[in-house]
């Protein structure tokens, strides 16, 4: 029998670690994404699976704790909301270095600054182009519903061991918040400390003499080590680029007017759609599911085929850039977005691509 | 006839009168002669050593003149951000507690940028032992101020000395952790004579007893010299910390272990 709930897309992702093995959660309050924690302490994981959940002082000092336990080779994590991330910035980037998995969930709130506990996504650049110092990247995922949101939970934790990199589901406040039906899996039982001496031979577990020790360091002051780390950090980036692109496509056969969106927005344009289609317009919808690998060929193919590409986006317009550059001049890019934690409306962002390709009779197409 | 020295008949376990740490790597310490960094490294080997704990311990290294510990250690290790020791050793206790774990850290390292950190971990009464090395100076970045400079002492970036109007008091974090609940053995110690490197050592199992015993955490500082940093010759400096140091950090137990 099928175990279906009604949850919030922050309970989701809770129980979806814990079903995914999860063996530790390190993390610091902040709206809108403190019910992981508080859905984590309620649901007595020590008694359950035996994962460890622990309230840190800071974001700081979570995103620390967790790169101890991810040393361990243990399935850890953390979550917070656009401030937090920031902390964090200098630990990821340490398990960047390291090449240490992790889970890490944003769910995003309007910015800058302290700016507000609504919905955004104004860091995208943040969670794609890198965030904290050096030259690194982290598999982002982006979900678009509350299913999403629990199953990124176990393919977060499996992509982060695959690659020995730092996952993070770039999610907001109103999929955090949301409530929608959830099927969800058995109980995934958590490694055992003799599977992970045996699965990952780097772990710090105990120098036995079986075994040189190991050093999880991100320090060789040697430059042309330093390069050669970076070079093999930059091959494993490739190697997710070729193998690890997700994306969804919405009617996008006869599509004459392209939205890329990815999680909430993508909600809205996907009932955009709807208005559009009954309106007899060939709209259609590229939502990409990592947005780092980014699916800069799905955007081309589909560049050429249509008239315009309208980028909608809750930001000023982050994720465009990488749009552009997978069209690469073939069609016009244009970007709608709310700011400060306002959510478009289906109709506004469907006036706006009539607006800017529709009535104005393509002039996105070439020079005319 | 005398039998001719040879190498081979030098090297017999009856003359055997010190050898190297077991557990310490054969590599040549990256530490000033006459730093106490290394003497500390050495007294911390020796007793996982003999409490034969070495497929047990996972140590952290902090940010400082003793980052590189790991090289020198010969036990599994994770290098730390600057001050977040304390914080990443939690997360290896809490997922591993059945390993020995501890952190190394300098003054710069545990009570300025790591203040959060440490007494959090301590105030959590986290089992685990920090070793604080104490020098009063950042050595490694070439003898700026630390939390712990005293007053009037001349640094990089306090040149005509600590102005403790301006610039603050040395930070005794050792006194101010030993008042947590937290913490179950707090004591500080040194490594300049040889009656102060055997009490240090004793210091230390004793740290290490409270963690396989699950007391909390235990916290042995030891007031060290930077010889460089304070631009004295080792003896000079040794002489001055007895001096000045002392009476700002005294030797001996804050807190001991409840029986
Ligand atoms: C985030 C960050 N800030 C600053 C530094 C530069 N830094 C390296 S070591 C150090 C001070 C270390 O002093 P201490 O902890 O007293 O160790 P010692 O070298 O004296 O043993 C500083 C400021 C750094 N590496 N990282
Ligand atoms: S700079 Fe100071 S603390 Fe660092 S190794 Fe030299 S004497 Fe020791
Ligand atoms: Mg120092």
């Amino acid at each position: 029998m099928e175990d279906i709930k009604l949850m919030k897309g922050n309970e989701a992702i809770a129980e979806g670690v814990i079903r995914a093995g999860c063996d530790g959660y390190f993390g610091y309050p902040i709206t809108p994404q403190s019910e992981v924690l508080e859905y984590l302490m309620m649901a007595r994981t020590e008694e359950r699976t035996g994962m460890v959940v622990l309230q840190a002082e800071s974001e700081i000092a979570s995103i620390h704790m967790v790169y101890g336990g991810a040393a361990c080779g243990k399935r850890v994590m953390t979550s917070s909301s656009s401030p937090g991330i920031s902390l964090m910035q200098e630990g990821i980037s340490f398990m960047a270095g390291t090449e240490l998995p992790c889970l890490l969930l944003n769910v995003v709130r309007g910015g800058p600054g302290l700016g507000t506990i609504q919905p955004s996504q104004s860091d995208y650049f943040q969670a794609v182009k890198g965030g904290g110092h050096g030259d690194y990247k982290l598999i982002v995922l982006a979900p678009a519903s509350v299913q999403e949101m629990y199953d990124f939970a176990k393919l977060g934790f499996d992509l982060a061991f695959k690659y020995r990199i730092q996952v993070m589901v770039l999610s907001d406040g109103a999929i955090g918040q949301m409530m929608e039906k959830v099927v969800l899996d058995e109980q995934i039982p958590r490694q055992t400390n003799e599977e992970i001496i045996k699965n990952h031979p780097w772990a710090t577990s105990g120098k036995t003499p079986d075994r040189e020790r190991n050093i999880i360091t991100s320090l060789d002051l040697d430059p042309v080590k330093q390069e050669k780390i970076n070079i093999h950090l930059q091959e494993k980036f490739k190697r997710i680029t070729e193998n690890e692109v997700r994306f969804e496509t919405l009617m996008c056969d006869d599509v004459e007017y392209l939205f890329v969106a990815y999680g909430s927005s993508a909600r809205v344009c996907q009932k955009a759609i709807q208005l559009g289609r009954e309106k007899g317009l060939k709209v259609g919808l590229l939502r990409p599911i990592t947005l780092f690998p980014f699916p800069y060929d799905e955007v081309a193919k589909l560049a050429k085929q249509v008239k315009g590409i309208l980028c909608v986006e809750m930001s000023a317009g982050q994720m465009i850039e990488d749009v552009r550059l997978g069209a690469n001049g073939a069609v016009k890019v244009e970007h709608f977005g709310r700011l400060g934690g306002i959510i478009p409306a289906p109709d506004e962002v469907l006036n706006r691509m009539e607006e800017i390709f529709i009535s104005k009779n393509n002039y996105g197409r070439g020079t005319n | 006839m005398e039998e001719e020295l040879t190498r081979e008949s030098i090297c017999q376990q009856e003359n055997l009168v010190y050898s190297r740490t077991p557990l310490m790597t054969p590599k040549a310490l990256s530490y000033c002669p006459g730093c106490g960094h290394g003497t500390a490294h050495r007294l911390i080997m020796e007793v996982i050593e003999e409490m034969n704990l070495q497929s047990q311990t996972i140590g952290v290294a902090p940010v400082g003149c003793s980052v590189l510990a790991y090289d020198f250690l010969d036990i599994d290790m994770q290098q730390a951000a600057h001050g977040r020791a304390p914080a990443v050793a939690t997360g290896i206790k809490r997922l591993l507690p059945d390993k020995f774990v501890f952190t190394y850290q300098g003054d710069g390292d545990l009570a300025a940028i790591g203040t959060g950190e440490t007494i959090h971990a301590c105030n959590r009464g986290e089992n685990i032992c920090i070793f604080f090395v104490n020098n009063g100076i950042y050595g490694m970045t070439g003898g700026q101020m630390a939390p712990t400079t005293l007053p009037n002492m001349k640094t990089a970036t306090s040149p005509y000395g600590r102005d403790v109007v301006s610039m603050g008091y040395p930070l005794k974090i050792t006194e101010m952790i030993a008042m947590l609940p937290g913490t179950c053995f707090v004591t500080r110690q040194s490594v300049h004579t040889p009656a102060n490197v055997r009490k240090t050592k004793k210091a230390i199992q004793k740290a290490v007893q409270c963690q396989l015993d699950k007391k909390g955490l235990s916290f042995v500082e030891i007031v060290s010299n930077c010889n460089s940093g304070w631009k004295m010759t080792p003896l000079e400096s040794n002489k001055w910390m007895e001096e000045n140091m002392f009476p700002v950090f005294p030797l001996g137990d804050i807190k001991v272990p409840k029986p």
